[in-house]
């Protein structure tokens, strides 16, 4: 039952994440330089960049048969192990536009400490997806349960 | 025997092959988390270093875990030129090592009942033991752009490994407040090292290195590592490779 619930939870996860992904994916990226993400206000954007505001801006606009109404929404802050995580959902022509992530988990401590070491040459390849069966998987904490957490909270405000 | 639980905010899955009490060495396990989450879990109140956080614990009445966890973050801190430190404005959060070395603990607990094929897996840190029916466990690494994709398959026994990052970070993730900061070169490490303890705490301390972090794990002995940045290339370091299981 435990894993049922697990699996229902992880799949829910991946829906709506993926769902997200497709739509933020538009959203303030230079694509030349996938490390740095441009400041907010890019006039390329598809979307408007969003402030980092809290509280929610709803526009009493809505199109016809939307599932949500215009606006922007500041979900709850969920614990996500690592730290908090929380999300915000700008809602347009009653689709999510965007989702714009207010805080989001370092999920190790870091400190600004620079350090120089030797330089050898190491082997680097392109990554590339494994068909092999395996018993156990490695990754990084999983903050997607938190993610859902905060967005179905901004996502309740938006119907309300 | 094999069981998944959520304990500290994450799944642990605890797998032990051999069948002599595995049901209670599974038990025992989890309620060891249990405990180590209601001693170090920041976000309970009630927890000794919430306490401590708040002063109202005096060093001298610290438990004897809270005490080895800060000298064993020293001693890391002072192993990595203070890249690894549990604290931050002055307030200790012990996440980044309580995982791995709860976790070798829990193995540690599993050999001393007897078991000698097993796994403990907390959020992707995982202790291995062992061996499954006769081969090396298969252990995937999680691609950190697509979480339902392996990216390597390993054989390893008698090893820890753990991988720090984050599974959904990605290039449309930014933080508002500071716009202008440009996202972390690194999308995930993975650490292979002689336990899991260790690999934990030099995968934290190496991840948060950047790019150099894969060259500190490549001159550590015993340790060999798998960096993935964000334009989705991996660099290796020169032993990595006997670790990978080669598909027939």
């Amino acid at each position: 039952m435990k894993k049922l619930t697990l699996a229902i939870i992880i799949i829910g996860s991946f829906i709506i994440f993926s769902l997200v992904y497709n739509h933020a994916n538009s959203v303030a990226v230079a694509p030349s330089n996938p490390g740095i993400v441009e400041p907010s206000g890019n006039p390329n954007a598809a979307t408007p960049t969003v402030s980092g505001s809290s509280g929610s801006t709803p526009n009493p606009t809505q199109a016809p048969g939307a599932l949500y109404k215009d606006g922007t929404y500041t979900g709850s802050v969920a614990d996500a192990f690592w730290g908090n995580l929380q999300v915000q959902a700008v809602i347009q022509n009653g689709k999510i536009a965007n989702v714009v992530f207010l805080q989001y988990p370092n999920d190790r401590n870091r400190s600004i400490e620079i350090n120089s070491y030797a330089d050898p040459q190491l082997v680097s390849e392109a990554i590339q997806a494994q068909s092999a069966n395996v018993d156990i998987v490695s990754g990084a904490t999983d903050s997607s349960d938190a993610f859902v957490q905060s967005l179905t909270d901004a996502l309740s405000q938006a119907t309300a | 025997m094999k069981e998944t639980r959520l304990l500290m905010g994450m799944p642990i899955t605890v797998e032990i092959v051999d069948a002599d009490a595995a049901r209670d060495g599974i038990e025992r396990i989890f309620a060891y988390f249990t405990h180590i989450d209601e001693v170090f879990s920041t976000y309970k109140e009630t927890s000794e270093i919430s306490r401590i956080n708040r002063g109202e614990v005096r060093p001298e009445e610290y438990s004897a875990e809270v005490r080895s966890i800060l000298a064993l973050s020293e001693e890391t801190k002072r192993e990595t030129s203070g890249y690894f430190d549990i604290q931050r404005d002055g307030l200790y959060d012990p996440s980044g090592i309580v995982k791995g070395w709860s976790i070798q603990n829990a193995a540690l607990m599993l050999r001393e009942r007897g078991s000698r094929n097993f796994y403990i897996d907390a959020g992707g840190d995982i202790a291995v033991a062992g061996r499954k029916y006769g081969n090396p466990w298969r252990v995937g690494i999680r691609n950190p752009f697509n979480r339902a994709e392996n990216v390597k398959a390993l054989a390893l026994s008698e090893r820890g490994i753990a991988t720090s990052g984050t599974a959904i970070r990605g290039q449309h993730i930014y933080n508002p407040h500071a716009p202008e900061t440009p996202l972390l070169e690194v999308a995930s490490l993975t650490v292979i090292g002689p336990n899991v303890y260790e690999a934990d705490r030099f995968a934290t301390a190496a991840f948060a290195m950047g790019r150099r972090g894969i060259y500190f794990i490549e001159q550590l002995d015993g340790f060999e590592g798998y960096m993935i940045d964000v334009g989705a290339r991996a660099t290796m370091t020169t032993g990595f490779e006997r670790y990978v299981l080669r598909e027939p």
